[in-house]
């Protein structure tokens, strides 16, 4: 068992010394930041332009709805007709023209509502400018018929049903929605490691085929020592690399934002504060808001991670051996194509029970039986886990997941230690079933 | 005679295909066995056997009195047909990594790899890539690993393979020298040449089966024929040759010599002396060549193998 030991170092330090790992590891987390900067930067540069806006209001019914704000100023025009507005637009360079025009009531005057502009207005604010007219409209329209606007606004119902479970945990739609992305994340990311590990080890499989040394190594350890330690060697090699993101990525995101990104911290600031003032405002939403707090703090966070590893490192195995013996079976990369699907289709139907069965019923029967099937659990059970699964369940997960994971390295291995020693013809299914028997 | 390694009666079956019936063979302690066959026969299959890589569905192999059991690992060095390295790891880190599988602790193993970078004068070549290399000198260190841990049997599979001349003469004389230190080698090479130069055992494996196997001599001298390789100076050839053929079995032969003989062969009785050949020809001319025919390995491989 030692040569475990032996074969896995290797493998571990040959994947972590290569160039392109190296490169990979340091540069994905900086292309991260960097594209996410770069985001941030160029909204902030579109939305610290000010707009002006002229408006043109022959109907004299909106002059006070158009106040100036931080990012749209509005500029009054009067006793001017439209064409000498439009020249007038055009000259300033504003942003545009809003033109209301006279009319006997207001639905006619809402239809001939304009915007005038050099290019096509931004949704954003057109959206704005629409809402303002549209309550103005509304609150005119309530007054003609006899309606208190104010009165009519206090009979508004907000409808935010009060979630709560048996045990008297408050939980919230917003709620569901937090554990839906935590499970999400958790779910996609193995999906992902999975593919680009499985890869990794088929890859190194490949090359001691292809560079012949593989006699050389099974005339000194059995097939399967070797077989389990690229995969154990693989598995720390993908380990130390998540880690290396999720450090070098985090430092640098805290370096980013503290040489430029003043802004992007302000911008987070701006909004807190926003969203700190609403809630003061108003105390229905103070409660949502520490329910919300409160979900993400009672979000099974400890269980999730331990979790998280376990199913990574269950399916991560489970997966690797497949790719393994794939790996063993052909005689270069363009080869493996035809055995991908049988791996390929339960990892895709895993993030598609997950994103579509578990939204809708994260406890119905669907969902429950893909979180027990070995190749699709990792995954579903993940996104399972923060909407609350009972941990025996979780268990018998778990068992069933390492179990096949000890059946099909068996049988990857008797796959690779024949295939390994093969060379020169692409097997089909029927061979390799009868490899199983020698 | 004491045998290192034994196999008794060896069957493995691929599917429908039996790729080895019914062979045994006796490797005698400190001798060089030569492993011969066509392409296909069965060799690396044995091999593979010996090495434990494959297990055989019926019959058994005992190493130094022992059923082969996965500690001998060990005590076997072998060098593959199919060989390479692993192309982007550093020759010195490799030779340790291979070492050490073979049960060496790193500072032994160390010694042993200075002791041979310094025999082949290759120390510098320690911190270079596999990918770095020639084709020789990848050979050299592949060598070298394989005999690195001091293995009681030692299997090489065509080891002159990727040699020059000169490479491929200093690796026969390191087999040669392993082997006065007490090493048993087995051999399988397609260069009867070097079967012939170093060999004291052969089995030959045709179609999975063994058909010849033996002390070299002993095969050898079941295979000559009693033919001697004659050369004669007379004026009359003609002449002679008639007299001869009344005689004699007389077959044409080809042999260079510098002066204009009467060239030919001559296959006198079992047992007979080839003293009286001798003194016949003297009586007809002057003798300038007499040399038995004694068949070569070359002979005896292809002779045997169309046969069967």
């Amino acid at each position: 068992m030692n040569h475990l030991g032996l074969i896995t170092k290797r493998e571990f330090l040959n994947k972590v010394k290569n160039k392109s790992f190296i490169l990979m590891t340091f540069l994905s987390p900086l292309i991260m930041v960097g594209v996410i900067t770069l985001v941030v930067y160029l909204t902030q540069l579109n939305n610290d332009k000010v707009h002006t806006i002229s408006v043109l209001d022959e109907s004299e019914l909106f002059a006070n709805e158009f106040v100036d704000t931080e990012s749209t100023k509005y500029d009054r025009l009067e006793s001017i007709d439209l064409e000498t507005a439009k020249k007038l637009v055009q000259e300033t360079g504003n942003y545009g023209l809003l033109y209301i025009p006279k009319g006997d009531n207001i639905d006619a005057i809402a239809d001939k509502i304009k915007f005038f502009s050099e290019e096509s207005p931004s949704l954003m604010v057109m959206d704005r400018i629409e809402d303002k007219i549209e309550e103005k409209a509304r609150n005119i329209k309530l007054k003609n018929s006899g309606l208190d606007p104010v009165a009519v606004n206090k009979l508004k119902v907000k409808i935010n049903a009060n979630l709560e479970t048996f045990e008297g945990e408050k939980t919230s739609k917003e709620g569901s929605l937090l554990k839906l992305a935590a499970g999400g994340i958790a779910g996609y990311l193995l999906f992902m490691f999975i593919i680009i590990y499985g890869n990794m080890i088929m890859r190194s499989v490949i090359e001691e085929k292809t560079s012949r040394i593989i006699e050389v190594i099974i005339s000194s350890v059995k097939p399967t020592q070797l077989l389990l330690g690229k995969i154990f060697g693989t598995t720390l090699a993908g380990i130390t690399q998540f880690l290396t993101w999720v450090i070098v990525g985090g430092l640098l995101f805290v370096i980013v934002s503290a040489v430029f990104g003043i802004d992007i911290a302000g911008a987070q600031m701006e909004q807190q504060q926003e969203v700190l003032n609403q809630v003061a405002n108003n105390p229905a939403a103070q409660d949502g808001f520490n329910v919300l707090l409160q979900e993400f703090l009672n979000l099974p966070i400890a269980n999730l991670i331990v979790m998280f590893i376990f199913f990574f490192i269950g399916g991560y195995l489970l997966y690797a051996s497949l790719y393994a013996a794939i790996g063993a079976a052909v005689d270069n990369e363009t080869d493996t194509q035809q055995f991908m699907l049988p791996i390929i289709m339960p990892l895709m139907l895993a993030i598609y029970v997950g994103f579509f069965t578990v939204i809708e019923n994260p406890h119905g029967t669907v969902s429950q039986v893909f979180s027990y099937i070995p190749f699709t659990s990792p995954v579903v059970m993940l996104m399972r886990i923060p909407f609350g699964v009972p941990i025996w369940q979780q268990l018998i997960s778990l068992v069933l997941l390492f179990g096949t994971f000890f059946v099909t390295v068996l049988l990857a291995a008797k796959i690779y230690r024949v295939g390994i020693l093969m060379y020169g013809k692409k097997p089909s299914y029927k061979e390799l079933a009868k490899w199983l028997k020698y | 005679m004491d045998n290192l390694l034994v196999a008794e009666n060896i069957v493995k079956n691929f599917g429908e295909f039996r790729a080895l019936n019914n062979v045994s063979i006796e490797v005698p302690k400190g001798s060089i066995f030569g492993l011969l066959g066509p392409n296909g026969a069965g060799k690396t299959t044995l091999i593979r056997i010996i090495n434990q890589i494959a297990m055989p569905d019926e019959g058994l192999v005992i190493l130094d009195g022992e059923n082969l059991k996965p500690e001998h690992i060990r005590d076997i060095g072998y060098l593959p047909e199919e060989r390479g390295l692993y192309k982007t790891m550093k020759v010195g880190e490799q030779a340790l990594y291979l070492a050490q599988l073979k049960g060496l602790s790193k500072a032994e193993a160390k010694k042993q790899l200075k002791y041979w970078f310094d025999k082949f004068e290759i120390g510098d070549w320690w911190n270079k890539k596999i990918q770095e290399l020639s084709k020789g000198m990848a050979q050299k260190i592949q060598f070298i690993v394989t005999v690195l841990h001091k293995p009681k049997l030692l299997i090489f599979d065509e080891p002159f393979s990727g040699f020059d001349p000169i490479n491929a003469n200093m690796i026969k004389d390191e087999i040669l020298q392993l082997r006065d230190e007490g090493a048993t080698v087995i051999f399988s090479t397609h260069r009867m040449e070097s079967v012939e130069e170093l060999c004291d055992n052969i089995a030959l494996i045709h179609e999975s089966n063994k058909i010849l196997d033996g002390k070299l001599l002993d095969i050898k001298r079941e295979y000559k024929s009693n033919t001697f390789e004659i050369g004669l100076l007379t004026d009359h050839k003609a002449e002679v040759i008639q007299n001869l053929k009344e005689k004699f079995q007389v077959t044409d032969a080809t042999f260079k010599t510098i002066n204009d003989e009467l060239k030919f062969n001559i296959k006198i009785e079992n047992g007979a002396s080839p003293n009286q050949l001798i003194s016949h020809l003297t009586s007809k001319g002057e003798l300038t060549h007499f040399v038995e025919v004694i068949p070569s390995v070359n002979d005896i491989f292809i002779q045997t193998v169309q046969n069967n």
